[in-house]
């Protein structure tokens, strides 16, 4: 997708992002660990384009999203969104950040505060980050209700009078009250129906179009990430394994996991659907307190090596735009480090499973 | 009718939230009888002794122990002193009394919970404050208070007025330790829900987060512990009444009353059924007032 989009800015810029969360035990609660949450990512998403982030629960996806707008502090790492780097910012300077950058949550009826109306619950963050009169916000407030489809009647209704569908439009106008540029959307239709979740879709890519939005789109809904995101990054166990175009991502996946999260999707087509080919892992995901030595998916790998259980895989652009983060495409681009690490039978394996790849 | 004017006033700007509660609390008929019982002792409390002006002091010997009379409505004690005016005296007393110690243990007892469970730091400090003071004697710790304070007190804003502030802040400081916890356990819950999470990525900052978010949602654990409290509060100032480390033995208070009649019960149970009923009548409606006002204030329960 690089080539494609050439000209456009950067607008976030995720640089060797690590969360972990210390793990206590014993009396005097010493520290005998970390849960590493989000080991290691970097991405950058571009202005204007929709990045979605896909994995199987508790690989560290909706941890990334929100230490992206630090609701966390940040182990390590950096964070920069339109130049500033957010991870070390003070909690003044964060709090004059705030307004750039908005979440949508995953539960729309536990994002929102029971005992507030909804004119209250849009109006908050025009309340804390801006001085508008009582009229001018709640001419706001309609104007945003209105963006999102939502009649003016229920400005003086609580949360518990909606429908989940309109909960999350209620959480969509609170996000774009103080017109952000970024927007991280955690799981935003994971709670709904599906008939509400095209809706919700729907309306979030409109607002793109209209107000030029940035998402960070986190989902497990494949399909629905096809539909919305322009590229799309793959996490397994706290670290990004795929990031590419979402054309090619779904044409032609390359990691060994992307390659078995894409075979578990349906295929609306019955003919193909018989012929669909699952590639079924074995195994659970190891624990994030306890990551495994070298690759985080060599316990579980259908293609491992030797040097999975050795050393940790560095993510390579294998084609423009395309980052992979596996032993099996270093082949491909750097011959030495295969030669210092490795045998003819890795470059076998590779080559046996190149047909499998293309099949699927 | 009213939908049509609540629509009009929907379209025109967002309602007042009170108006709400109030529709809502009249609608529970518990609250609102107990509305009417609470005002109707506070009225005899209050209007009361400007009708029936006499002193609850007087001792008259030649009509002690008497019964019911137009002389003296619900008779003389044991002093002859008249009944009705000392009842008038006593819910003063008490009812201040009671409020006002209900009114600072639960400041107390939010602040501390509020602030143990929002911020991690305190928390060890605070809520190991709280289990001494849950550990701590009342009685003696009662004792020691009084014994320590009530002179100073009494030289300094009059033996009443001193003695209402001792037995107020006694009773205040020596409860609030129950709804600190309460409130800090519904804190603890509170901090982690997605609705503080998404306030926190407005930018709110902690005081707003904690009078915006927190503390609207703690109402319904506070508002029972307060209902309770008041009576409990009533009870504890008769307690020590009684043990002679609250108020003067001529000074009426309903618990005063209460334990001086207990010794002619039999006798003359009347002295006794009088001033328990007023505070039995005080607590049941101020629970009922609370409940009323709990759902009130819940939107959730509101407009079912």
């Amino acid at each position: 997708m690089l080539d494609h989009t050439p000209t456009k800015k950067t607008l976030v810029e995720v640089d060797g992002l690590r969360m972990y969360f210390p793990i206590t035990a014993g009396l005097l609660r010493r520290k005998v660990g970390d849960v590493k949450a989000v080991d290691g990512v970097s991405f950058n998403i571009y202005e204007g384009e929709t990045l979605g982030l896909v994995g199987e629960s508790g690989c560290g996806k909706s941890t990334c999203g929100r230490a992206l707008l630090r609701l966390y502090n940040v182990t390590e790492g950096s964070i920069r969104i339109g130049g500033v780097d957010i991870a070390t910012l003070s909690h003044d300077a964060l709090r004059r950040m705030r307004p750039t950058m908005q979440m949508v949550f995953q539960d729309p009826q536990a994002s929102l505060n029971p005992r507030m109306t909804v004119a209250g619950i849009i109006g908050e963050p025009l309340d804390e980050h801006t001085k508008l009169s009582h009229s001018e916000k709640l001419e706001r407030i309609y104007e945003l209700m209105d963006a999102v489809g939502l009649s003016r009647d229920f400005a003086n209704r609580y949360p518990h009078a909606f429908s989940g569908g309109q909960r999350q439009r209620i959480g969509i106008a609170r996000a774009l009250a103080l017109s952000p540029k970024f927007i991280v959307c955690d799981e935003p239709i994971a709670a709904l129906d599906v008939s509400i979740q095209a809706q919700v879709v729907n309306l979030l890519e409109e607002l793109q179009d209209r107000l030029g939005l940035t998402y960070l789109f986190i989902s497990h809904d494949l399909s629905m990430v096809r539909h919305i995101a322009d590229r799309v990054a793959v996490m397994y166990l706290g670290k990004i394994v795929e990031l590419a175009g979402r054309e090619a991502l779904y044409e032609s996946p390359k990691h060994p996991y992307t390659q078995a999260l894409l075979s578990a999707v349906p295929e609306p087509n019955p003919e193909n659907e018989s012929s669909r080919r699952r590639i079924i892992l074995t195994g659970d995901v190891p624990s994030p307190a306890n990551p495994p030595k070298g690759c985080n998916f060599c316990t579980r790998c259908p293609k491992v090596m030797e040097i999975c259980h050795r050393v940790e895989p560095a993510s390579r652009e294998i084609e423009p735009g395309r980052f992979v983060a596996c032993h099996l495409y270093e082949t491909a681009t750097t011959a030495e480090t295969t030669a210092a690490h490795n045998s003819a039978g890795k470059a076998r394996l590779s080559n046996d499973n190149q047909p499998t790849q293309q099949g699927v | 009718m009213t939908d049509a004017i609540s629509i009009a006033a929907k379209r025109s700007a967002p309602r007042n939230q009170w108006w709400d509660v109030w529709d809502q609390f009249k609608t529970h008929k518990g609250a609102l009888v107990g509305l009417a019982v609470f005002f109707s002792i506070l009225a005899l409390i209050i209007i009361g002794p400007w009708i029936w002006t006499q002193d609850p002091g007087f001792v008259n010997l030649r009509a002690r122990n008497q019964g019911f009379s137009a002389a003296h409505p619900l008779g003389t004690d044991q002093l002859g002193r008249d009944m009705l005016a000392r009842i008038m005296a006593g819910g003063k007393v008490s009812i201040s009394v009671g409020l006002t110690a209900m009114l600072l243990s639960i400041t107390l007892g939010t602040l501390i919970g509020v602030l143990a469970g929002y911020f991690k730091r305190l928390e060890n400090l605070l809520m190991r404050g709280t289990d001494l003071f849950l550990a701590l004697p009342l009685l003696p710790l009662l004792l020691l208070m009084v014994t320590l304070f009530r002179d100073p007190l009494s030289r300094s804003f009059g033996p009443e007025t001193g003695i209402f502030i001792l037995i107020v802040t006694a009773i205040g400081a020596t409860s609030w330790m129950q709804s600190a916890r309460i409130v800090r356990g519904s804190v603890l819950a509170l901090k982690e829900a997605e609705f503080v999470l998404a306030a926190r990525s407005i930018g709110t900052p902690p005081r707003r987060m904690i009078t915006r978010h927190i503390l609207p949602n703690v109402m319904s654990p506070i508002m029972v512990s307060a209902t309770l409290g008041i009576a409990s509060a009533i009870i504890t100032e008769s307690a020590l009444s009684f043990l002679g480390l609250g108020f003067p033995p001529d000074f009426p208070t309903w618990g005063r009353l209460l334990f001086d009649a207990v010794d002619a019960m039999q006798l003359y149970p009347a002295r006794v059924i009088l001033p328990g009923v007023m505070i039995s009548l005080t607590v049941l409606s101020v629970n009922y007032i609370g409940d009323g006002l709990r759902d009130a204030l819940d939107p959730r329960i509101r407009g079912r």
